[in-house]
């Protein structure tokens, strides 16, 4: 029952913020949807037992992820309006046919059991416990990749910020890229 | 009534659908790039929810390593953007026409 109108409130938020997100003018508001849908995904995770994830979703989406973002939106402007001419002209209609074609075949293939197998195998509570013994089991050399691929991605921010003609400044996004490390 | 997999993978699928349109129909880099999150949201509400289904840890797992990826190509992105920023002072994908022949 709790489950039923938590799923009701935040799922109704998480569309909200989408919404919000994909519409609106200023790209501000949209970072601020944003933040709602991942609030409320978080929240998801919790009811169906995956604490942690829901942690780190809070912490490294809806802070490191965000901040970045607000950072980046009010480094580029966010007076300067788009124009929402279309110069394409098949564009929006095609988009919004497929989508809705796309949809409609994702919730009609969605009735039928695509999760397959044995349920409610040994219990899945996502306790640091348990997923940290997981990735650091099965999932160990996945778990060490990751690590490659974070340096690869600071250093790569730091090289984009660096070398630019003619002037060598940049921190930016060198400071960008260690905050996303910590996580 | 309870609340089975099966609602948080329409919740999933339909929040999918609505990051998908924001990828097609806007044109600003940074709302686009907003987009994307939401689509890898909604995948990650579906693995979680097919994860507890099965009773496994592998779907939180999988989000885990889905989550590192995303931040990794956040981080790039908008380095990417704000170069492009720098040099174009636009942040309108339509604007970037150089590569046109």
């Amino acid at each position: 029952m709790v489950e039923l109108v938590l799923f009701i409130i935040f799922g109704l938020a998480a569309l909200f913020g989408a919404v919000t997100t994909v519409w609106a003018r200023n790209p501000v508001y949209s970072a601020l949807g944003l933040m709602l849908t991942l609030f409320s995904v978080a929240v998801f995770y919790v009811s169906n037992g995956a604490q942690f994830v829901a942690a780190v979703q809070v912490i490294v989406y809806a802070g490191a992820v965000m901040t970045l973002f607000l950072f980046v939106i009010m480094l580029v402007g966010v007076d300067r309006a788009e124009d929402r001419r279309e110069n394409l002209p098949v564009q929006r209609p095609l988009a919004l046919g497929l989508l809705v074609l796309f949809g409609a075949g994702v919730l009609v293939a969605g009735r039928f059991a695509w999760v397959t197998g044995a349920e409610g195998g040994r219990g899945a509570e996502g306790t640091v416990e348990a997923l940290g013994s997981e990735l650091f089991r099965r999932w160990v050399l996945p778990f060490e990749l990751t690590a490659l691929l974070l340096i690869i991605a600071a250093a790569g921010t730091v090289a984009l910020g660096l070398f630019r003609r003619g002037e060598a400044e940049g921190g930016d996004e060198g400071e960008a890229g260690e905050g996303e490390e910590a996580p | 009534m309870t609340v089975t997999a099966g609602w948080y993978l329409a919740l999933a699928a339909v929040l999918f659908v609505v990051g998908a349109s924001g990828l097609l129909l806007r044109r600003n880099a940074l709302v686009m790039f907003m987009s994307v999150e939401i689509m890898l949201n909604a995948a990650n509400l579906s693995f979680v929810a097919a994860g507890r289904q099965l009773g496994v840890l592998d779907g939180q797992a999988a989000v885990f390593f889905v989550m590192v990826v995303a931040a990794a190509e956040v981080v790039v992105g908008l380095a990417i953007i704000v170069t492009v920023f720098r040099r174009r002072a636009t942040a309108s994908v339509d604007d970037l026409a150089g590569l046109k022949g």
